[in-house]
C-alpha cells in the first residue's frame, strides 16, 4: 500500500498490508476517518463516529504488530456497524429517538467476535428506526444518500452500512436482515450483503426488531470480504438460545471459482409482473454466465410466495410489538418530562419517541396478538411459514441454490414510495428468506442504463453459505461490476 | 353459630389456589446474575435481567431440573415438550415490559398434592404446573418510587390447583402441604416472609347443589399461611353478604390488605389485562431429555405423604406422624433411628422420645434437627437402654439430657453413674422386704385402707435404690408384700 492507503482496498489487501507492515492501522484509519469527514457530511451514512476509539484501537494494533504479538485476521480493518448492533461505550440508538443517549454497558457477540478478530469499530451507521424501512428515509436522524444517486435512497433498512461501504468510508460493514434489510441495500448500493442462516450469528446484543426473522451479516466490496467477515462473526452463542451449534466453514476457501455440475434453480414466482425490465435482463445475463460456465439452470417453482409478504406483516409487527415494549423511558433512553403518573409517563414517552413506522408496526402487531385473535393472524402466519419452508425444501431436491432478482426496482428517488405498502412491495423477493431461515446474498451483477446497481440474490439451504459465496464469487468476477465506483464519490 | 356458618348451611364455597414458588438456583431463570435474597438494591442485574436492548435469555438448566421434580413429585403429567410465551403488561418492576412465562403448553399438568385435613390425608387436583420468572419490586417513598430489579428474573413456578377446595382451613392446609413438600424435595426455601412462595386465591359461591361455579374474584398478595385462612374466610363472607342481599359478584381482582384485614379492588374486568400471550421467538420449546427425567425420579425421596402412611401403619399416631412428616430433616432424623435401633415396631416409641425430649433440647439449644448434637444412632441406643428396662424412663430423660449436652454414650453415661434399673426380683424382693420392716406403722395403716400411703412405700423404695428400681417391678412386689 503506497502512502494514501487506498479506501477501495479489499479487506484481504488491508489486513495484509498492515500485518506485513506496508501500512499501520493508524494511517488506515486516518485515512477512513478522512475520507468520512469529506464525504459523509453529504451521504450521512454515519450516525456516529468513533474517532477516538478506532485511533485508539488502531494505535494498539500498531503496538502489537511491533512487539511481534500475534494479529488477528481482521487486525486494524476499520468496519462500520449498524446502529443496531450494541457496542460497549458507544451510543447505540437503532436509529430512534427513544435510544438518544443510551451509551450500552456491553458489546453484542457480533462485535465481540470482530474485535477479537483484530477489526476497529469505526462508527454506527444509519438504519431504519429499529429495521423498521427499505429505504433508511425512517431514521429518526437523518437521511443517507445512495453513493450512486445522491438523489435517491440507500435502501435499508441497513442504508447507512451500505452506503458507507460503497462510498469507500469503511473497509467493510455488518448490517441486519430480518425481511432483506442486508440484501436489498447491498443491492442498492451495489455492494456485497450477505444474511447468514438464522441462527449462524449470535443476535446476543442485536437490538431486536422480530426475533424470529432477525441476523446479523456482512456488507462488502467483494464476496471474498463478506467471506472474511463471516467467517469472523459466525459460531454458536450460548447467550443466545435459537444459536446453532454446528461448526463455521472456512468461507474464504470455498471460493474456488468452480460452478460446474451447480443446480441453479430460477423460481418462476420471482420473475412474474412487476420486475424492472433491465434487472430482468441483467439475472438473465447472470443465469447465461452460470450456464456458460457448467452450471445446469432448472426452472422450478415456490408456490407459496406470494403469500410471504401477508405473513411477513403479520409475524413481524407481532414480534416487534413485544420487543418494543421495553422503551418506557423507565431505566435508559428518553423519557417523557413532565408526566403526572405512570401511563402518562408510558404513553408520553412512546408517544413521542417513536416514529410514524414503528408506532404503524406496534399498532399492527398488538392487533394481531389480542384475545381471541392469534389463531386467525399470528397462528395462520406461521402455518403459511411452515408452508414456505417446505417449498424451499422441496426445491432442495432439485436444486443446489436459487437465482432471483434482489430488488424488483432498482434504488428508488426520496419520498417515492408513498403509502407503506408501496414500501413493503420492494420486499417481495427477499421476505422468504427469512421466514425460511435460510442464507441468503446478494451480488451485483450489471448497472442499469443510466447508471443505478443491480442484484442478484442467492439463496441456499441451511448453512450452505459456502455454496452461496461460491456461487457469489463467480457471478462477481463475471457480471459484477469490476472497478466501477459510485459516481458521487469518485 | 357464626354469621358465616349460617351461610354456609345453603351456601357452598369454592377455591383455586395459584402459588407462586421461587426456584432455589444459584442464579437466575434466563440469565447468569446471582439469586440472593436481601442483597443491596440493582445488585444482581446484568443486561437481560435489565431487558436491555439486544440482551437475550437462556432458560436456566437446573431451574428446570428442580421445576421437573416437583412435577414427579406431584404424579403430574410431563409435557417432554413445553414451551415459553411472553405475558404482556406495562409496570416498572417488568423491565421488558413482559413476563416470561408458560402458557398454552405449561411443563406438567393433571398433578396432585396430598394434604392433611384432620389426621387425614387429602388429595386436591392441580390444573398445572408452569414456568416463569419473577418481577422485580417497587417501592414508593412519598412522591419517588423506586425499582429494584434484584428480584426481576429469578425463577418460579407457578402452582395452579383446579377449584376444589371449600374452606378457608383447606385452602390454608394446601398451602402448608405444598410448603412442606418443595421444601422436602429441597427445591425451594419457600419463606413466605422472604417471598419465596406466594400465594393468590380464587374465590366464588353457589348454592349447594349447583354444578356450575359462581363468578370469582382473585384475591392477591396473601403471603402467609394465616392471612390465607384470614383473607379468604373474609372474601367468602364478603361475597355470601352480597348475594344474600340480592347482590352480585363482580368479576376482578383484590388486593388483600393484611394490617386492615380487609381487601380493596385492585381491578375490575374492564381493567383486566389483554396479555397478548404469543410463544417467545427468543426461546425453542424447552424439550426434557427423558434419561434426564429417569435420573430425577430415581432420585427422588420418600413424599412426605408416603412417610406419613408408614408412620401410622407402625403405630405412630396421626398427629405425630403429620408433625414428624412435617420437616425432611426430622423425618429423616426419624427413619435414621428407626434404622439403627433395628425394630420398626419400636417406631411409636422412637417418635415420641424425638417429638417430646429431641425436640424440646434442640429449641432450647436453638438448633436444627440437621445440626442435632445427638445422632439418631445415639437416641435409638438410648430408647433400646428404657425398652429393655436397663435404665427408667425417668432415668433415660437425664441421660438423655447429659448424652445430648456432652456427647457421651448413654450405656457409657449408665455405667458411669450406676444408674441401671434394678429389675431383678430378689434383689429389689430384699428391698422391699427391709423398707415395709422399717416402716410397719405406715404398712398398718395402708392395710387399713389408707390407700394413699401406698406412693410413700414407692417413693421409699425409690429413695432407697436412688430411683433405679424398676417401677413396674416396685409395685407389684409392694402390692404383694403389703398384702393388697
Amino acid at each position: 500500500m503506497s502512502s494514501t492507503p487506498d479506501p477501495y482496498a479489499s479487506v484481504t489487501a488491508t489486513a495484509r498490508a498492515i500485518a506485513t507492515g506496508e501500512a499501520t492501522a493508524t494511517r488506515v484509519v486516518d485515512a477512513y476517518l478522512g475520507r468520512i469527514r469529506n464525504l459523509d457530511r453529504e451521504l450521512g451514512a454515519f450516525l456516529a463516529v468513533n474517532a477516538e476509539g478506532a485511533r485508539a484501537g488502531a494505535a494498539a494494533v500498531d503496538r502489537a504488530r511491533a512487539a511481534n504479538e500475534p494479529l488477528g485476521p481482521l487486525a486494524g480493518v476499520p468496519i462500520a456497524l449498524k446502529d443496531n448492533l450494541v457496542t460497549r461505550g458507544l451510543a447505540t440508538t437503532a436509529g430512534s429517538k427513544i435510544l438518544a443517549g443510551w451509551i450500552p454497558p456491553y458489546d453484542g457477540d457480533a462485535v465481540t467476535r470482530l474485535r477479537a478478530a483484530g477489526a476497529i469499530v469505526l462508527g454506527k451507521t444509519n438504519m431504519d428506526e429499529f429495521g423498521m424501512g427499505s429505504s433508511t428515509e425512517r431514521s429518526a436522524y437523518q437521511k443517507t444518500r445512495n453513493p450512486w444517486d445522491t438523489s435517491r435512497v440507500p435502501g435499508g433498512s441497513s442504508g447507512g452500512s451500505a452506503a458507507a461501504v460503497a462510498a469507500g468510508l469503511c473497509a467493510a460493514s455488518l448490517g441486519t436482515d430480518t425481511g432483506g434489510s442486508i440484501r436489498q441495500p447491498a443491492a442498492m448500493c451495489g455492494v456485497v450483503g450477505m444474511k447468514p442462516t438464522y441462527g449462524r450469528v449470535s443476535r446476543y446484543g442485536v437490538v431486536a426488531y422480530a426475533s424470529s426473522l432477525d441476523q446479523v451479516g456482512p456488507l462488502a466490496r467483494s464476496v471474498e470480504d463478506a467471506a472474511l467477515l463471516l467467517s469472523a462473526i459466525a459460531g454458536h452463542d450460548p447467550r443466545d438460545a435459537t444459536s446453532i451449534a454446528a461448526p463455521v466453514d472456512a468461507y474464504a476457501a470455498a471460493l474456488t471459482g468452480e460452478v460446474a455440475g451447480l443446480r441453479v434453480g430460477l423460481p418462476r414466482e420471482y420473475y412474474g409482473e412487476g420486475l424492472d425490465a433491465e434487472i430482468r435482463a441483467a439475472l438473465a445475463r447472470t443465469a447465461e454466465a452460470l450456464r456458460e460456465r457448467g452450471a445446469e439452470i432448472v426452472d422450478v417453482s415456490l408456490p407459496h410466495t406470494a403469500h410471504a409478504l401477508p405473513a411477513y406483516y403479520v409475524i413481524a409487527p407481532a414480534e416487534a410489538s413485544s420487543n418494543l415494549a421495553r422503551y418506557d423511558g423507565i431505566r435508559y433512553g428518553t423519557r417523557a418530562p413532565d408526566a403526572p403518573d405512570l401511563l402518562a409517563l408510558y404513553s408520553k414517552t412512546r408517544g413521542a419517541g417513536f416514529g410514524p413506522e414503528v408506532k404503524r408496526r406496534i399498532m399492527l402487531g398488538t392487533y394481531a396478538l389480542r384475545a381471541g385473535y392469534y389463531d386467525a393472524y399470528y397462528k395462520k402466519a406461521q402455518q403459511v411459514r411452515a408452508c414456505i419452508s417446505r417449498d424451499f425444501a422441496d426445491a432442495w431436491a432439485t436444486v443446489d441454490v436459487l437465482l432471483t432478482p434482489t430488488t424488483p426496482a432498482p434504488a428508488f428517488r426520496f419520498g417515492a414510495k408513498a403509502t407503506p405498502v408501496d414500501m413493503y412491495l420492494g420486499d417481495i423477493y427477499t421476505l422468504a428468506c427469512n421466514l425460511a431461515g435460510l442464507p441468503g446474498l446478494s451480488v451485483p451483477c450489471g448497472l442499469t442504463a443510466g447508471g443505478l446497481p443491480i442484484g442478484a440474490q442467492l439463496l441456499g439451504r441451511p448453512l450452505d453459505e459456502a455454496t452461496l459465496l461460491r456461487a457469489g464469487g463467480v457471478i462477481e468476477a463475471a457480471v459484477g461490476l469490476g472497478a466501477q465506483r459510485p459516481r458521487a464519490v469518485s | 353459630m357464626t354469621e358465616l356458618a349460617q351461610l354456609l348451611v345453603d351456601w357452598e364455597a369454592v377455591i383455586g389456589l395459584e402459588v407462586h414458588v421461587q426456584l432455589a438456583t444459584a442464579s437466575k431463570a434466563f440469565s447468569p446474575s446471582a439469586v440472593q435474597f436481601g442483597a443491596p438494591p440493582n445488585s444482581l442485574t446484568d443486561p437481560t435481567v435489565l431487558g436491555l436492548p439486544g440482551a437475550l435469555p437462556v432458560y436456566n438448566a437446573r431451574a428446570l431440573e428442580l421445576a421437573l421434580a416437583l412435577g414427579l413429585a406431584t404424579s403430574s403429567r410431563i409435557r417432554m415438550t413445553s414451551r415459553f410465551a411472553r405475558k404482556h403488561y406495562f409496570y416498572p418492576d417488568q423491565p421488558k415490559n413482559y413476563q416470561i412465562s408458560q402458557y398454552d403448553e405449561p411443563l406438567c399438568e393433571h398433578g396432585v398434592v396430598d394434604m392433611f385435613i384432620g389426621g387425614e390425608l387429602r388429595r386436591v387436583e392441580l390444573t398445572r404446573i408452569h414456568l416463569e420468572e419473577d418481577a422485580g419490586k417497587n417501592t414508593h417513598v412519598g412522591a419517588t418510587s423506586h425499582v429494584d430489579l434484584d428480584r426481576a428474573g429469578v425463577p418460579l413456578v407457578e402452582v395452579v390447583t383446579e377449584p376444589v377446595m371449600h374452606t378457608p382451613e383447606e385452602a390454608a392446609e394446601f398451602v402448608r402441604a405444598l410448603h412442606g413438600l418443595v421444601r422436602w424435595l429441597g427445591i425451594s426455601e419457600a419463606d413466605m416472609e422472604k417471598g419465596q412462595l406466594r400465594c393468590d386465591a380464587n374465590v366464588s359461591v353457589r348454592r349447594r347443589g349447583e354444578d356450575r361455579l359462581g363468578t370469582r374474584t382473585e384475591l392477591k398478595n396473601i403471603n402467609s399461611f394465616r392471612f390465607i385462612q384470614h383473607a379468604v374466610e373474609h372474601e367468602i363472607a364478603r361475597q355470601l353478604r352480597l348475594v344474600e342481599s340480592g347482590g352480585r359478584v363482580e368479576r376482578e381482582t383484590r388486593l388483600w390488605d393484611a394490617v386492615a384485614g380487609q381487601s380493596h379492588t385492585m381491578r375490575t374486568k374492564e381493567e383486566a389485562n389483554d396479555y397478548r400471550y404469543f410463544p417467545d421467538p427468543d426461546l425453542p420449546p424447552l424439550v426434557v431429555d427423558p434419561a434426564q427425567l429417569d435420573a430425577i425420579e430415581r432420585g427422588l425421596p420418600e413424599l412426605p405423604a408416603a412417610r406419613f402412611r408408614r408412620y401410622t401403619r407402625s403405630g405412630v399416631g396421626a398427629d405425630e406422624a403429620r408433625t414428624l412428616v412435617g420437616e425432611r430433616a426430622l423425618a429423616d432424623y426419624m427413619d435414621a433411628a428407626i434404622a439403627a435401633h433395628g425394630d420398626e415396631a419400636s417406631a411409636k416409641f422412637i417418635g415420641n422420645w424425638i417429638l417430646t425430649e429431641l425436640l424440646g433440647a434442640l429449641r432450647a439449644a436453638e438448633r436444627d434437627v440437621a445440626a442435632s448434637p445427638l445422632p439418631p444412632a445415639t437416641l435409638a441406643a438410648l430408647v433400646r437402654l428404657v425398652e429393655d428396662g436397663t435404665i427408667s424412663g425417668k432415668i433415660g430423660k437425664e441421660v438423655f439430657e447429659e448424652s445430648f449436652r456432652t456427647g457421651e454414650a448413654p450405656a457409657a453415661i449408665v455405667a458411669r453413674r450406676g444408674v441401671q434399673q434394678i429389675s431383678n426380683e430378689a434383689e429389689l424382693g430384699t428391698i422391699v422386704e427391709r423398707v415395709v420392716t422399717a416402716n410397719q406403722r405406715q404398712a398398718d395403716g395402708y392395710a387399713g385402707g389408707n390407700d394413699k400411703l401406698f406412693g410413700f412405700f414407692v417413693g421409699q423404695v425409690m429413695k432407697e435404690t436412688g430411683g433405679r428400681a424398676n417401677p413396674v417391678l416396685t409395685t407389684a412386689l409392694l402390692k404383694k408384700r403389703l398384702g393388697r
